[in-house]
């Protein structure tokens, strides 16, 4: 992948994921991560090689919530099935469900302003749930908040990922994150990104908040953190 | 695996509704402002102005009792021909500012689809702002026929800008990822304008409607001292008339109406715009 003003952004990167497999991608800022989602999900073409993806069937989660404010929460969380054209009963079903499954109840008719940001993002991860996609591309979707509401949202988005058995490839600064959620976790370096590294995750699922205190989670956490340190130099 | 159990963690609190309530203090403000107005305005007509030049402003009784309560004396004298040409006015005001908001909208559609027409038209519209309508005056009688129109033109051409622009700065006001949302899933153009752009502008298109709302009444008013009938004739023509013949009372209470007509269209349009987004634009005073 090279933009038109000559930067090689990606170079020589290939990964496959399937079905129940979570795949998480930690990098130095600027090493290309996002561009790997970008190219995964079209919105930036690749100039070299292949991608091959459902891309009907893509659930996208951006970095902000990216919540239309002039929308309620219900009817935020409704807007791609709207854009599919499902009916109004349809689209309303669907929403409650996928409201249901972030644990929104009771805000459907709240506006995006009037929630936190842990709820808006729960509000953005319920609007790409919908339309139940099999490919999840998140571009660290947690990295505006706090501590304890980004763990939070991790273990609802791995019940999510078990309820639901996607395929999840989510960028992340946090390594604690990277390890806790995924199946794999690869290490890129910058200009040009490049997987340096791949660690595998063996911690079985259904994953909980003690395991971030576990000696195994430390040490595979240490392994990364220094492969890291090489990215960046 | 998909056996698992979906139980949702805690969840955090909904942040508290703080909204601007109106309240008694709100009118103390320009209570004040009012009284010392009129107690200028009494201290020019009784005691600064000099004895020969009283007549061009009487006070403010007298404007009252000669000018508002007089309902009808000779031809032109009186609240009622005054207020049947504030509606003259009001109605070329209304009609051109309807004229205003389509064009005005539309064209800040096509210019927010193209970059290439937003330069092109970008200067004329600039040049049509800051044109002295004055000046425009006998090119606009040599090439159009009809007092009405004429009138209708200076509307349009005084309020078009604030509508064009505010429209224009709103629809290209979307997020990226907003508008990344809407390509991922294939969204048409015309999608993309309903269900994002359009939405997304509405504060921008209101404020803009606020102000062309107000340069509408005025250029109803400035149309109708360059065109006129006979018949009744808006209320420009009107103060100009009362000007003409030294009606002080008269000429004030003419003035004070068509501002009237203007600020009653502001605030109309204040409300509509409360109604319209108030649940969901956020207003930050920074305090």
């Amino acid at each position: 992948m090279t933009f038109d003003e000559g930067t090689k952004a990606l170079d020589n990167v290939s990964l496959s994921i399937n079905a129940g497999e979570f795949v998480t991608v930690v990098g130095p800022s600027g090493c290309g991560k996002s561009t790997l989602l970008r190219i995964a999900s079209n919105l930036e073409a690749n100039t070299g090689g292949t991608c091959t993806i459902d891309r009907n069937s893509i659930g996208y989660v951006f970095q902000d919530a990216t919540l239309m404010p002039w929308r309620t929460v219900a009817r935020n969380v409704e807007l791609i099935a709207e854009l599919h054209k499902l009916n109004k009963s349809e689209r309303q079903k669907l929403a409650a469900e996928a409201i249901d499954l972030v644990g929104l109840n009771g805000f459907e008719d709240k506006y995006p302003r009037q929630l936190s940001g842990g709820m808006r993002m729960r509000a953005s991860l319920a609007r790409s749930l919908v339309m139940k996609p099999k490919v999840f591309l998140f571009d660290e979707p947690f990295g505006a908040l706090d501590e304890i509401t980004r763990e939070r949202l991790n273990d609802e988005l791995l019940r999510l990922f078990q309820h639901e058995g996607f395929a999840g490839l989510f960028i992340t600064h946090s390594i604690t994150e990277a390890v806790y959620m995924s199946t794999k976790v690869l290490v890129m370096s910058a200009r040009p990104g490049k997987i340096i590294a791949t660690f595998d995750v063996p911690f079985a699922y259904p994953r909980t908040h003690d395991l971030r205190y576990e000696p195994e989670f430390g040490e595979l956490c240490g392994k990364i953190s220094h492969a890291l340190r090489g990215a960046h130099e | 695996m998909s056996s698992t159990n979906v139980t949702p963690s805690p969840i955090d609190e909904v942040i508290p509704d703080k909204r601007d309530k109106f309240s008694f203090t709100d009118y103390i403000g320009p209570a004040i402002i009012f009284l010392v107005f009129i107690g200028i305005w009494y201290l020019f007509s009784t005691i600064v102005l000099p004895d020969q030049k009283r007549f061009l402003l009487p006070t403010p009784h007298k404007v009252v009792t000669d000018g508002f309560f007089v309902w009808h004396s000779g031809e032109r004298r009186g609240l009622q021909p005054i207020l049947l040409s504030l509606w003259d006015s009001a109605k070329i005001a209304l009609i051109g500012l309807s004229i205003t908001i389509v064009v005005g909208m539309s064209l800040a559609v096509l210019m927010s689809s193209s970059r290439w027409l937003e330069r092109a038209t970008w200067p004329y519209l600039v040049a049509i702002q800051s044109a002295p309508v004055l000046a425009l005056t006998p090119l606009i009688r040599a090439l159009i026929d009809g007092t009405q129109t004429q009138r209708l033109l200076v509307v349009v051409l005084i309020a078009m800008f604030p509508i064009v622009s505010n429209t224009l700065f709103g629809l290209l006001s979307a997020d990226k990822s907003q508008h990344e949302l809407f390509t991922l899933q294939g969204a048409s153009k015309w999608t993309r304008l309903v269900k994002l752009q359009f939405p997304a502008a509405l504060p921008n298109i209101f404020v803009g409607l606020r102000i062309s709302a107000g340069l509408a009444v005025i250029g109803a008013v400035v149309g109708d001292f360059y065109f006129r009938q006979g018949g009744v004739v808006g209320i420009g023509a009107q103060i100009d008339v009362y000007r003409n013949r030294l009606w002080g009372a008269e000429l004030i209470t003419a003035i004070i109406l068509a501002s009237t007509l203007g600020l009653v269209v502001f605030l109309f349009f204040g409300w509509v715009s409360r109604r319209a987004i108030g649940k969901w634009h956020i207003i930050n005073r920074g305090h």
